[in-house]
Protein backbone atom coordinates (compact mmCIF):
# COMPACT_ATOMS: atom_id res chain seq x y z
CA UNK A 1 0.00 0.00 0.00
CA UNK A 2 2.81 2.61 0.86
CA UNK A 3 4.65 2.04 -2.55
CA UNK A 4 1.47 2.06 -4.36
CA UNK A 5 1.94 5.36 -6.48
CA UNK A 6 -0.70 7.77 -5.66
CA UNK A 7 -1.77 8.35 -9.17
CA UNK A 8 -0.96 5.63 -11.93
CA UNK A 9 -2.04 6.04 -15.72
CA UNK A 10 -1.17 3.65 -18.05
CA UNK A 11 -2.12 3.88 -22.24
CA UNK A 12 -4.53 6.76 -21.55
CA UNK A 13 -6.69 7.48 -24.37
CA UNK A 14 -9.59 9.80 -25.35
CA UNK A 15 -10.84 11.37 -27.91
CA UNK A 16 -13.67 14.25 -28.36
CA UNK A 17 -15.40 13.14 -30.99
CA UNK A 18 -13.38 12.25 -33.57
CA UNK A 19 -10.55 14.76 -32.67
CA UNK A 20 -8.25 12.50 -30.35
CA UNK A 21 -7.22 14.47 -27.57
CA UNK A 22 -4.70 12.03 -25.48
CA UNK A 23 -2.94 9.24 -27.14
CA UNK A 24 -1.30 7.46 -25.29
CA UNK A 25 -0.62 8.80 -21.77
CA UNK A 26 1.97 6.67 -19.30
CA UNK A 27 2.45 8.35 -15.65
CA UNK A 28 2.63 7.31 -12.12
CA UNK A 29 2.84 9.88 -9.09
CA UNK A 30 4.57 9.01 -6.10
CA UNK A 31 2.41 9.75 -3.01
CA UNK A 32 3.43 13.26 -1.26
CA UNK A 33 5.08 14.36 -4.21
CA UNK A 34 4.48 17.63 -6.40
CA UNK A 35 3.75 16.41 -10.34
CA UNK A 36 3.37 18.65 -12.78
CA UNK A 37 1.98 18.28 -16.18
CA UNK A 38 3.34 21.36 -18.23
CA UNK A 39 1.96 21.80 -21.94
CA UNK A 40 0.38 24.26 -24.21
CA UNK A 41 -3.51 25.25 -24.46
CA UNK A 42 -5.08 22.31 -25.99
CA UNK A 43 -2.46 19.80 -25.33
CA UNK A 44 -4.91 17.96 -23.23
CA UNK A 45 -3.63 18.86 -19.71
CA UNK A 46 -7.47 19.47 -18.74
CA UNK A 47 -8.88 16.36 -20.24
CA UNK A 48 -6.22 14.98 -17.96
CA UNK A 49 -7.30 15.91 -14.96
CA UNK A 50 -11.10 15.80 -15.61
CA UNK A 51 -10.38 12.22 -16.82
CA UNK A 52 -8.27 11.50 -13.17
CA UNK A 53 -10.79 13.18 -10.79
CA UNK A 54 -13.50 11.43 -12.18
CA UNK A 55 -15.41 14.05 -14.51
CA UNK A 56 -15.01 12.48 -17.43
CA UNK A 57 -14.89 8.77 -18.60
CA UNK A 58 -11.27 7.98 -20.47
CA UNK A 59 -11.88 6.02 -23.72
CA UNK A 60 -9.05 3.56 -22.53
CA UNK A 61 -6.81 3.58 -20.18
CA UNK A 62 -5.86 1.44 -16.60
CA UNK A 63 -6.09 4.06 -14.18
CA UNK A 64 -5.58 4.13 -10.59
CA UNK A 65 -6.04 6.79 -8.33
CA UNK A 66 -5.77 7.33 -4.57
CA UNK A 67 -5.15 3.16 -4.68
CA UNK A 68 -8.72 2.68 -6.61
CA UNK A 69 -9.46 1.71 -10.23
CA UNK A 70 -11.01 4.61 -11.81
CA UNK A 71 -13.73 2.56 -13.45
CA UNK A 72 -14.57 0.25 -10.70
CA UNK A 73 -14.36 2.61 -8.38
CA UNK A 74 -15.35 6.51 -8.92
CA UNK A 75 -17.35 6.77 -5.56
CA UNK A 76 -13.82 5.95 -3.17
CA UNK A 77 -11.74 8.08 -5.69
CA UNK A 78 -13.62 10.88 -4.64
CA UNK A 79 -13.99 10.43 -1.43
CA UNK A 80 -10.02 10.61 -1.29
CA UNK A 81 -9.58 13.75 -3.63
CA UNK A 82 -10.00 17.35 -3.48
CA UNK A 83 -10.03 19.65 -7.00
CA UNK A 84 -9.13 23.02 -7.75
CA UNK A 85 -10.10 23.62 -11.35
CA UNK A 86 -9.22 26.25 -13.73
CA UNK A 87 -13.10 27.99 -13.16
CA UNK A 88 -14.06 29.07 -10.06
CA UNK A 89 -15.98 26.49 -7.98
CA UNK A 90 -17.48 28.80 -5.25
CA UNK A 91 -21.17 29.31 -5.09
CA UNK A 92 -20.85 33.07 -5.61
CA UNK A 93 -24.33 34.00 -3.97
CA UNK A 94 -23.33 32.30 -0.70
CA UNK A 95 -20.59 33.99 2.14
CA UNK A 96 -17.01 32.64 2.48
CA UNK A 97 -18.18 30.61 5.49
CA UNK A 98 -21.48 29.13 3.89
CA UNK A 99 -19.04 28.19 1.11
CA UNK A 100 -17.09 26.23 3.35
CA UNK A 101 -19.71 25.35 5.74
CA UNK A 102 -21.52 23.93 2.38
CA UNK A 103 -18.34 21.34 2.11
CA UNK A 104 -18.24 20.58 5.79
CA UNK A 105 -21.84 19.63 5.60
CA UNK A 106 -21.63 17.17 1.93
CA UNK A 107 -18.47 15.92 3.49
CA UNK A 108 -21.02 14.89 6.26
CA UNK A 109 -18.69 16.45 9.72
CA UNK A 110 -20.07 16.52 12.52
CA UNK A 111 -21.13 19.83 13.57
CA UNK A 112 -18.85 21.17 15.46
CA UNK A 113 -15.66 19.84 13.77
CA UNK A 114 -17.03 21.72 10.45
CA UNK A 115 -17.63 24.78 12.64
CA UNK A 116 -13.93 24.18 13.71
CA UNK A 117 -12.53 23.48 9.90
CA UNK A 118 -14.29 26.24 8.26
CA UNK A 119 -12.86 28.66 11.16
CA UNK A 120 -9.48 27.34 10.52
CA UNK A 121 -9.59 27.74 6.46
CA UNK A 122 -10.54 30.95 6.72
CA UNK A 123 -7.64 32.19 8.75
CA UNK A 124 -5.41 30.00 7.30
CA UNK A 125 -6.49 31.94 3.50
CA UNK A 126 -6.30 35.29 4.94
CA UNK A 127 -10.60 34.79 4.27
CA UNK A 128 -11.45 35.43 8.29
CA UNK A 129 -12.25 39.46 6.78
CA UNK A 130 -14.57 38.47 4.54
CA UNK A 131 -16.26 35.98 5.75
CA UNK A 132 -19.45 37.18 5.97
CA UNK A 133 -19.45 38.78 2.36
CA UNK A 134 -21.19 36.93 -0.38
CA UNK A 135 -17.98 35.46 -2.43
CA UNK A 136 -19.63 37.17 -5.72
CA UNK A 137 -18.02 40.17 -4.32
CA UNK A 138 -14.62 38.93 -4.03
CA UNK A 139 -11.46 39.46 -5.71
CA UNK A 140 -9.90 37.06 -8.32
CA UNK A 141 -6.79 36.25 -5.52
CA UNK A 142 -9.40 36.11 -3.16
CA UNK A 143 -11.93 33.74 -5.00
CA UNK A 144 -8.77 31.63 -5.69
CA UNK A 145 -8.17 31.47 -1.82
CA UNK A 146 -11.66 30.28 -0.91
CA UNK A 147 -11.82 27.25 -3.97
CA UNK A 148 -8.49 26.06 -2.64
CA UNK A 149 -9.84 26.26 1.01
CA UNK A 150 -12.76 24.95 -0.07
CA UNK A 151 -10.98 21.62 -1.78
CA UNK A 152 -9.30 20.87 1.56
CA UNK A 153 -12.21 21.37 4.07
CA UNK A 154 -12.48 16.92 3.41
CA UNK A 155 -8.70 17.05 3.92
CA UNK A 156 -8.02 14.93 0.91
CA UNK A 157 -4.98 12.51 0.33
CA UNK A 158 -4.85 13.93 -3.19
CA UNK A 159 -5.45 17.29 -4.84
CA UNK A 160 -5.76 18.19 -8.18
CA UNK A 161 -4.88 21.53 -9.00
CA UNK A 162 -5.70 22.75 -12.48
CA UNK A 163 -3.71 26.04 -14.07
CA UNK A 164 -4.26 26.89 -10.24
CA UNK A 165 -2.85 30.97 -10.87
CA UNK A 166 -3.64 31.38 -14.45
CA UNK A 167 -5.11 35.03 -13.80
CA UNK A 168 -3.46 35.99 -10.50
CA UNK A 169 -1.20 39.02 -9.96
CA UNK A 170 2.43 37.90 -8.81
CA UNK A 171 1.59 38.26 -5.05
CA UNK A 172 -1.26 36.01 -4.99
CA UNK A 173 0.89 33.74 -7.53
CA UNK A 174 3.65 33.40 -4.71
CA UNK A 175 1.10 33.19 -1.77
CA UNK A 176 -0.70 30.32 -3.77
CA UNK A 177 2.68 28.93 -4.34
CA UNK A 178 3.64 29.12 -0.19
CA UNK A 179 0.62 27.51 0.28
CA UNK A 180 0.84 24.26 -1.89
CA UNK A 181 4.53 23.92 -0.48
CA UNK A 182 2.98 23.76 3.01
CA UNK A 183 0.15 21.13 1.88
CA UNK A 184 2.99 19.22 0.62
CA UNK A 185 5.04 19.35 4.05
CA UNK A 186 1.63 17.64 5.78
CA UNK A 187 1.87 14.81 3.36
CA UNK A 188 -0.61 15.69 0.27
CA UNK A 189 -0.27 14.47 -3.05
CA UNK A 190 -0.33 17.53 -5.59
CA UNK A 191 -0.98 16.85 -9.05
CA UNK A 192 -1.00 20.23 -10.87
CA UNK A 193 -1.35 21.29 -14.56
CA UNK A 194 0.27 24.73 -15.68
CA UNK A 195 1.39 26.64 -18.59
CA UNK A 196 4.03 28.86 -16.62
CA UNK A 197 7.18 26.89 -16.30
CA UNK A 198 8.58 28.77 -13.79
CA UNK A 199 5.57 27.15 -11.38
CA UNK A 200 6.67 23.76 -12.34
CA UNK A 201 10.48 24.66 -11.78
CA UNK A 202 9.38 26.65 -8.60
CA UNK A 203 6.81 23.57 -6.67
CA UNK A 204 7.11 20.17 -8.71
CA UNK A 205 9.31 17.57 -7.89
CA UNK A 206 8.40 15.54 -11.20
CA UNK A 207 7.54 17.63 -14.39
CA UNK A 208 5.64 15.92 -17.60
CA UNK A 209 5.47 18.10 -20.71
CA UNK A 210 2.49 16.95 -22.86
CA UNK A 211 2.06 18.01 -26.06
CA UNK A 212 -0.34 16.77 -29.05
CA UNK A 213 -1.63 14.06 -27.09
CA UNK A 214 1.40 12.24 -25.86
CA UNK A 215 4.19 13.27 -23.11
CA UNK A 216 6.41 13.98 -24.72
CA UNK A 217 9.03 14.27 -21.58
CA UNK A 218 9.58 13.51 -18.08
CA UNK A 219 11.44 14.40 -15.58
CA UNK A 220 12.72 16.54 -12.90
CA UNK A 221 12.83 19.98 -13.71
CA UNK A 222 16.48 19.79 -13.11
CA UNK A 223 16.72 17.18 -15.46
CA UNK A 224 14.65 17.98 -18.02
CA UNK A 225 17.09 20.83 -18.00
CA UNK A 226 19.84 18.91 -18.72
CA UNK A 227 17.93 17.99 -21.90
CA UNK A 228 18.56 21.53 -24.11
CA UNK A 229 21.89 22.61 -24.85
CA UNK A 230 23.81 24.40 -22.14
CA UNK A 231 23.66 28.63 -21.93
CA UNK A 232 24.11 31.21 -23.91
CA UNK A 233 25.26 34.90 -24.27
CA UNK A 234 24.06 37.09 -26.68
CA UNK A 235 25.64 39.77 -27.90
CA UNK A 236 23.75 42.51 -29.94
CA UNK A 237 25.88 45.29 -32.07
CA UNK A 238 25.59 48.91 -33.13
CA UNK A 239 25.76 47.64 -36.99
CA UNK A 240 26.55 45.13 -39.31
CA UNK A 241 30.19 45.40 -39.85
CA UNK A 242 30.58 45.45 -36.36
CA UNK A 243 28.45 42.02 -36.21
CA UNK A 244 30.66 40.48 -39.31
CA UNK A 245 33.98 41.22 -37.06
CA UNK A 246 32.41 39.83 -33.76
CA UNK A 247 31.07 36.71 -35.64
CA UNK A 248 34.95 36.31 -37.52
CA UNK A 249 36.33 36.34 -34.26
CA UNK A 250 33.88 33.98 -32.33
CA UNK A 251 33.53 31.41 -35.19
CA UNK A 252 31.52 29.39 -32.60
CA UNK A 253 28.65 32.37 -32.31
CA UNK A 254 25.81 32.62 -34.75
CA UNK A 255 24.69 35.71 -36.18
CA UNK A 256 21.52 36.28 -37.05
CA UNK A 257 21.55 39.45 -39.12
CA UNK A 258 18.50 40.51 -38.93
CA UNK A 259 18.50 41.57 -35.27
CA UNK A 260 22.45 42.19 -35.52
CA UNK A 261 23.34 39.56 -32.86
CA UNK A 262 25.76 37.14 -32.22
CA UNK A 263 24.50 34.01 -30.03
CA UNK A 264 27.61 32.10 -28.48
CA UNK A 265 27.49 28.81 -26.30
CA UNK A 266 28.61 29.76 -23.03
CA UNK A 267 28.13 28.14 -19.22
CA UNK A 268 30.20 30.55 -16.62
CA UNK A 269 32.21 33.26 -16.50
CA UNK A 270 35.24 31.97 -17.79
CA UNK A 271 33.66 31.33 -21.28
CA UNK A 272 32.22 34.89 -20.60
CA UNK A 273 35.10 36.38 -20.12
CA UNK A 274 37.12 34.75 -22.86
CA UNK A 275 34.67 35.84 -25.51
CA UNK A 276 35.04 39.56 -24.28
CA UNK A 277 38.15 39.48 -24.74
CA UNK A 278 38.02 38.25 -27.83
CA UNK A 279 35.05 40.53 -29.17
CA UNK A 280 37.71 43.14 -27.89
CA UNK A 281 40.82 42.33 -29.70
CA UNK A 282 38.48 42.68 -32.88
CA UNK A 283 37.68 46.17 -32.04
CA UNK A 284 33.98 44.57 -32.10
CA UNK A 285 32.04 46.44 -28.55
CA UNK A 286 28.92 44.93 -28.40
CA UNK A 287 25.80 47.31 -27.20
CA UNK A 288 24.28 45.24 -25.19
CA UNK A 289 25.00 41.90 -23.38
CA UNK A 290 22.30 39.39 -22.25
CA UNK A 291 23.42 36.24 -20.77
CA UNK A 292 20.58 33.24 -21.02
CA UNK A 293 20.68 30.17 -18.54
CA UNK A 294 18.46 27.58 -19.76
CA UNK A 295 14.80 27.12 -18.00
CA UNK A 296 12.28 25.14 -18.59
CA UNK A 297 11.11 27.34 -21.07
CA UNK A 298 14.02 25.92 -23.30
CA UNK A 299 12.86 22.80 -22.65
CA UNK A 300 9.58 23.52 -23.66
CA UNK A 301 10.12 25.20 -26.93
CA UNK A 302 13.28 22.59 -27.60
CA UNK A 303 10.76 19.30 -26.80
CA UNK A 304 7.59 20.53 -28.10
CA UNK A 305 9.01 22.19 -31.79
CA UNK A 306 10.47 19.10 -32.46
CA UNK A 307 8.21 15.93 -30.57
CA UNK A 308 4.96 16.48 -32.85
CA UNK A 309 7.28 15.26 -35.71
CA UNK A 310 9.78 12.55 -33.84
CA UNK A 311 6.73 11.65 -31.54
CA UNK A 312 8.86 10.03 -29.13
CA UNK A 313 9.46 9.96 -25.26
CA UNK A 314 12.20 11.06 -24.07
CA UNK A 315 12.72 8.89 -20.72
CA UNK A 316 14.73 10.77 -18.05
CA UNK A 317 17.36 8.57 -16.35
CA UNK A 318 16.48 9.13 -12.38
CA UNK A 319 18.94 10.49 -10.33
CA UNK B 1 -3.93 10.43 5.26
CA UNK B 2 -7.36 8.88 5.58
CA UNK B 3 -7.34 4.93 6.21
CA UNK B 4 -8.01 3.09 3.68
CA UNK B 5 -10.81 1.11 4.99
CA UNK B 6 -12.68 4.20 5.50
CA UNK B 7 -11.63 5.63 2.02
CA UNK B 8 -12.65 1.99 0.73
CA UNK B 9 -16.26 1.67 1.49
CA UNK B 10 -17.93 5.42 0.95
CA UNK B 11 -21.48 5.47 1.37
CA UNK B 12 -23.11 8.37 -0.22
CA UNK B 13 -26.08 9.87 1.58
CA UNK B 14 -28.47 10.94 -0.60
CA UNK B 15 -31.50 12.18 2.05
CA UNK B 16 -28.37 14.07 3.84
CA UNK B 17 -26.63 15.47 0.78
CA UNK B 18 -30.31 16.69 -0.96
CA UNK B 19 -31.09 18.83 2.69
CA UNK B 20 -27.76 20.90 2.22
CA UNK B 21 -28.52 21.55 -1.29
CA UNK B 22 -32.55 22.65 -0.23
CA UNK B 23 -30.84 24.68 1.59
CA UNK B 24 -28.08 26.33 -0.25
CA UNK B 25 -31.10 27.03 -2.66
CA UNK B 26 -33.16 28.42 -0.02
CA UNK B 27 -30.08 30.74 0.80
CA UNK B 28 -30.09 31.81 -2.79
CA UNK B 29 -33.36 32.98 -2.43
CA UNK B 30 -32.69 34.78 1.07
CA UNK B 31 -29.48 36.38 -0.87
CA UNK B 32 -31.54 37.44 -3.93
CA UNK B 33 -34.75 38.33 -2.89
CA UNK B 34 -35.68 40.99 -6.11
CA UNK B 35 -35.85 37.50 -7.97
CA UNK B 36 -38.79 36.39 -5.46
CA UNK B 37 -40.18 39.49 -5.06
CA UNK B 38 -40.53 39.66 -8.80
CA UNK B 39 -41.62 35.80 -9.27
CA UNK B 40 -44.59 36.76 -6.72
CA UNK B 41 -45.08 40.30 -7.97
CA UNK B 42 -45.79 38.77 -11.45
CA UNK B 43 -48.54 36.93 -11.02
CA UNK B 44 -50.02 39.29 -8.47
CA UNK B 45 -49.81 42.05 -11.42
CA UNK B 46 -51.82 40.06 -13.50
CA UNK B 47 -54.58 39.45 -10.75
CA UNK B 48 -54.72 43.35 -10.46
CA UNK B 49 -54.87 43.90 -14.19
CA UNK B 50 -57.36 41.41 -14.74
CA UNK B 51 -59.60 42.23 -11.60
CA UNK B 52 -59.43 45.86 -12.01
CA UNK B 53 -58.59 46.73 -15.27
CA UNK B 54 -60.86 44.12 -17.12
CA UNK B 55 -62.72 42.68 -13.90
CA UNK B 56 -66.37 44.37 -14.99
CA UNK B 57 -66.59 43.69 -18.34
CA UNK B 58 -65.36 40.29 -18.47
CA UNK B 59 -67.43 39.49 -15.47
CA UNK B 60 -70.28 40.39 -17.38
CA UNK B 61 -69.33 38.85 -20.17
CA UNK B 62 -69.01 35.25 -18.36
CA UNK B 63 -72.33 35.33 -16.08
CA UNK B 64 -74.63 37.69 -18.20
CA UNK B 65 -75.58 41.14 -17.15
CA UNK B 66 -75.75 40.23 -13.19
CA UNK B 67 -72.20 39.23 -13.52
CA UNK B 68 -69.06 41.53 -12.13
CA UNK B 69 -65.73 41.98 -11.31
CA UNK B 70 -66.13 40.18 -8.21
CA UNK B 71 -67.67 37.17 -9.64
CA UNK B 72 -64.65 37.57 -12.36
CA UNK B 73 -61.59 37.68 -9.19
CA UNK B 74 -63.60 34.14 -8.15
CA UNK B 75 -62.94 33.19 -11.91
CA UNK B 76 -59.54 34.00 -12.72
CA UNK B 77 -57.91 33.26 -9.18
CA UNK B 78 -57.30 29.51 -9.53
CA UNK B 79 -55.79 30.55 -12.46
CA UNK B 80 -53.37 33.32 -11.08
CA UNK B 81 -52.22 30.16 -8.57
CA UNK B 82 -51.35 28.06 -11.34
CA UNK B 83 -49.06 30.94 -12.82
CA UNK B 84 -47.94 31.76 -9.35
CA UNK B 85 -46.65 27.94 -10.01
CA UNK B 86 -45.48 28.76 -13.57
CA UNK B 87 -43.87 31.67 -12.21
CA UNK B 88 -41.62 30.05 -9.62
CA UNK B 89 -40.91 27.29 -12.23
CA UNK B 90 -39.37 29.53 -14.74
CA UNK B 91 -36.82 31.12 -11.64
CA UNK B 92 -36.23 26.88 -11.14
CA UNK B 93 -34.98 26.59 -14.98
CA UNK B 94 -32.79 30.16 -14.56
CA UNK B 95 -31.32 28.52 -11.38
CA UNK B 96 -30.50 25.07 -12.93
CA UNK B 97 -29.08 26.87 -15.91
CA UNK B 98 -26.80 28.76 -14.01
CA UNK B 99 -25.65 26.23 -11.63
CA UNK B 100 -24.75 24.22 -14.80
CA UNK B 101 -22.80 27.03 -15.84
CA UNK B 102 -20.67 27.67 -13.51
CA UNK B 103 -18.05 25.85 -11.33
CA UNK B 104 -19.50 24.61 -8.46
CA UNK B 105 -21.70 21.73 -10.00
CA UNK B 106 -18.21 20.32 -11.28
CA UNK B 107 -16.71 20.27 -8.11
CA UNK B 108 -19.98 18.51 -6.47
CA UNK B 109 -19.47 15.89 -9.44
CA UNK B 110 -15.68 15.43 -7.88
CA UNK B 111 -17.06 14.79 -4.59
CA UNK B 112 -18.61 11.60 -3.10
CA UNK B 113 -21.94 12.98 -2.70
CA UNK B 114 -24.87 11.77 -4.47
CA UNK B 115 -25.34 12.63 -7.53
CA UNK B 116 -29.45 13.43 -8.14
CA UNK B 117 -29.06 15.22 -4.92
CA UNK B 118 -28.17 18.91 -6.91
CA UNK B 119 -31.76 18.52 -8.97
CA UNK B 120 -33.77 17.04 -5.81
CA UNK B 121 -32.24 20.44 -3.90
CA UNK B 122 -33.52 22.35 -6.63
CA UNK B 123 -36.82 20.33 -6.61
CA UNK B 124 -37.23 21.05 -3.08
CA UNK B 125 -36.04 24.15 -2.47
CA UNK B 126 -38.70 25.44 -5.30
CA UNK B 127 -41.75 23.77 -3.56
CA UNK B 128 -41.32 25.71 -0.52
CA UNK B 129 -40.45 28.61 -1.97
CA UNK B 130 -43.70 28.16 -4.74
CA UNK B 131 -45.62 27.07 -1.11
CA UNK B 132 -44.81 30.78 -0.32
CA UNK B 133 -45.29 32.88 -3.58
CA UNK B 134 -48.95 30.60 -3.36
CA UNK B 135 -49.67 32.05 0.33
CA UNK B 136 -48.58 35.49 -0.77
CA UNK B 137 -50.78 35.55 -4.05
CA UNK B 138 -53.58 34.08 -2.02
CA UNK B 139 -53.72 35.96 0.97
CA UNK B 140 -53.80 39.10 -2.04
CA UNK B 141 -56.75 37.68 -3.68
CA UNK B 142 -58.79 37.37 -0.40
CA UNK B 143 -57.66 41.06 0.21
CA UNK B 144 -59.12 42.10 -3.14
CA UNK B 145 -62.64 40.05 -2.05
CA UNK B 146 -62.16 36.64 -2.90
CA UNK B 147 -64.29 34.64 -1.31
CA UNK B 148 -65.23 31.01 -1.80
CA UNK B 149 -67.37 28.39 0.17
CA UNK B 150 -65.21 25.53 -0.07
CA UNK B 151 -64.77 23.24 2.99
CA UNK B 152 -62.19 21.90 4.46
CA UNK B 153 -62.15 18.51 2.18
CA UNK B 154 -62.11 20.75 -1.53
CA UNK B 155 -59.59 23.10 0.03
CA UNK B 156 -57.32 19.53 0.49
CA UNK B 157 -58.31 19.15 -2.97
CA UNK B 158 -56.69 21.90 -3.56
CA UNK B 159 -53.91 22.04 -1.97
CA UNK B 160 -53.29 18.40 -3.89
CA UNK B 161 -53.51 19.65 -7.42
CA UNK B 162 -51.90 22.55 -7.09
CA UNK B 163 -48.91 20.33 -5.38
CA UNK B 164 -48.99 17.96 -8.62
CA UNK B 165 -48.71 20.67 -10.28
CA UNK B 166 -46.05 22.22 -8.98
CA UNK B 167 -43.79 19.10 -9.02
CA UNK B 168 -44.34 18.33 -12.20
CA UNK B 169 -43.80 22.25 -13.36
CA UNK B 170 -40.52 22.30 -11.55
CA UNK B 171 -38.93 18.89 -13.02
CA UNK B 172 -40.21 20.26 -16.06
CA UNK B 173 -38.20 23.12 -15.84
CA UNK B 174 -35.59 21.42 -14.21
CA UNK B 175 -35.04 19.58 -17.37
CA UNK B 176 -35.18 22.78 -19.40
CA UNK B 177 -32.60 24.14 -17.24
CA UNK B 178 -30.28 21.25 -17.78
CA UNK B 179 -31.43 21.49 -21.80
CA UNK B 180 -30.49 24.88 -22.09
CA UNK B 181 -27.22 25.70 -23.53
CA UNK B 182 -26.83 29.36 -21.64
CA UNK B 183 -28.31 31.08 -18.52
CA UNK B 184 -30.60 33.33 -21.35
CA UNK B 185 -31.93 30.83 -23.14
CA UNK B 186 -32.79 28.91 -19.95
CA UNK B 187 -34.74 32.34 -18.62
CA UNK B 188 -36.64 32.35 -22.45
CA UNK B 189 -37.56 29.40 -23.40
CA UNK B 190 -39.81 28.29 -20.24
CA UNK B 191 -42.02 31.94 -21.24
CA UNK B 192 -44.62 29.97 -23.13
CA UNK B 193 -45.75 28.16 -19.48
CA UNK B 194 -46.98 32.08 -18.64
CA UNK B 195 -49.35 32.13 -22.22
CA UNK B 196 -50.93 28.48 -21.86
CA UNK B 197 -53.05 29.96 -19.20
CA UNK B 198 -54.25 32.52 -21.64
CA UNK B 199 -54.77 29.80 -24.09
CA UNK B 200 -57.03 27.74 -22.40
CA UNK B 201 -59.54 28.27 -19.57
CA UNK B 202 -57.51 30.80 -17.23
CA UNK B 203 -59.54 34.08 -18.50
CA UNK B 204 -62.25 33.11 -20.57
CA UNK B 205 -64.56 30.13 -21.47
CA UNK B 206 -62.82 27.82 -24.05
CA UNK B 207 -66.55 27.77 -25.39
CA UNK B 208 -66.48 31.04 -26.97
CA UNK B 209 -63.20 30.76 -28.53
CA UNK B 210 -62.82 29.99 -32.44
CA UNK B 211 -62.85 26.21 -33.54
CA UNK B 212 -59.08 25.39 -33.89
CA UNK B 213 -58.41 27.29 -31.06
CA UNK B 214 -60.74 26.08 -29.24
CA UNK B 215 -59.53 22.74 -29.57
CA UNK B 216 -56.55 23.42 -28.53
CA UNK B 217 -57.43 24.99 -25.16
CA UNK B 218 -59.38 21.96 -24.32
CA UNK B 219 -56.78 19.99 -24.71
CA UNK B 220 -53.67 21.33 -23.37
CA UNK B 221 -52.57 20.52 -19.43
CA UNK B 222 -53.67 23.76 -18.05
CA UNK B 223 -57.25 23.69 -18.64
CA UNK B 224 -58.19 20.72 -16.79
CA UNK B 225 -56.50 22.15 -13.78
CA UNK B 226 -57.21 25.41 -13.47
CA UNK B 227 -60.63 23.63 -14.24
CA UNK B 228 -60.10 21.43 -11.26
CA UNK B 229 -59.60 24.03 -8.97
CA UNK B 230 -62.00 26.40 -10.29
CA UNK B 231 -64.62 23.73 -9.58
CA UNK B 232 -63.05 22.85 -6.25
CA UNK B 233 -63.54 26.65 -5.17
CA UNK B 234 -66.92 26.99 -6.68
CA UNK B 235 -68.43 24.00 -5.36
CA UNK B 236 -69.30 22.71 -9.04
CA UNK B 237 -70.81 19.18 -8.67
CA UNK B 238 -69.11 16.77 -10.83
CA UNK B 239 -65.59 17.25 -10.99
CA UNK B 240 -64.49 13.49 -11.75
CA UNK B 241 -63.11 14.23 -15.52
CA UNK B 242 -61.32 17.29 -15.21
CA UNK B 243 -59.55 15.85 -12.33
CA UNK B 244 -58.72 12.51 -14.00
CA UNK B 245 -57.10 14.75 -16.97
CA UNK B 246 -55.18 16.86 -14.07
CA UNK B 247 -53.47 14.11 -12.13
CA UNK B 248 -53.32 12.61 -15.62
CA UNK B 249 -51.63 15.12 -17.21
CA UNK B 250 -49.03 15.80 -13.64
CA UNK B 251 -48.13 12.57 -13.51
CA UNK B 252 -47.15 12.24 -17.22
CA UNK B 253 -45.24 15.76 -16.96
CA UNK B 254 -43.76 14.33 -13.86
CA UNK B 255 -42.48 11.09 -14.80
CA UNK B 256 -41.48 12.35 -18.76
CA UNK B 257 -39.62 15.49 -17.12
CA UNK B 258 -38.06 13.52 -14.77
CA UNK B 259 -36.51 10.65 -17.11
CA UNK B 260 -35.78 13.65 -19.63
CA UNK B 261 -33.62 15.58 -16.70
CA UNK B 262 -31.86 12.66 -15.10
CA UNK B 263 -30.86 11.74 -18.88
CA UNK B 264 -29.70 14.96 -19.44
CA UNK B 265 -28.08 15.42 -16.18
CA UNK B 266 -25.92 12.17 -16.74
CA UNK B 267 -24.93 13.29 -20.27
CA UNK B 268 -23.92 16.47 -18.66
CA UNK B 269 -21.75 15.28 -15.93
CA UNK B 270 -20.55 12.43 -18.38
CA UNK B 271 -18.88 14.19 -21.51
Amino acid sequence: MATEPAISVADLHHAYGTRPVLRGVDLDVAPGTVFALLGPNGAGKTTVVKILSTLVRADAGRLRVAGHDLATEPDAVRAAIGVTGQFSAVDGLLTGTENLQLMADLHHLPRARGRARTRELLEQFDLADAAGRPAGSYSGGMRRRLDLAMTLVGTPELIFLDEPTTGLDPRSRRDLWTTVRALVQTGVTVFLTTQYLEEADQLADDVGVLDGGRLVARGSPAHLKTLVPGGHVRARFAGHDDLAAAAGAVPAGVPDPDALTLQVPATGVPDLRALLDRLDAAGAAPDELTVHTPDLDDVFLALTGHATSTETTREVPAP
Amino acid sequence: MTAPTLAARPVTHPVADSLTMVRRRLVHMRRYPSLTIMLIGQPIVFLLLFAFVFGATMGAGLAGPGGGRTDYLVFITPTILLMTVASVALATALAVATDMTEGIVARFRTMAIARVSVLTGHVVGAVIQTAIALAVVLAVALLLGFRTGAGPLAWLGVVGVLALATVALTWFTVALGLAAGSVETASNTPMFLLLLPFLGSGFVTTDSMPAGLRWFAEHQPFTPIIDTLRGLLTGAPDLAAPAAAAVAWCVVITAASYLWAKRLYARRTDS
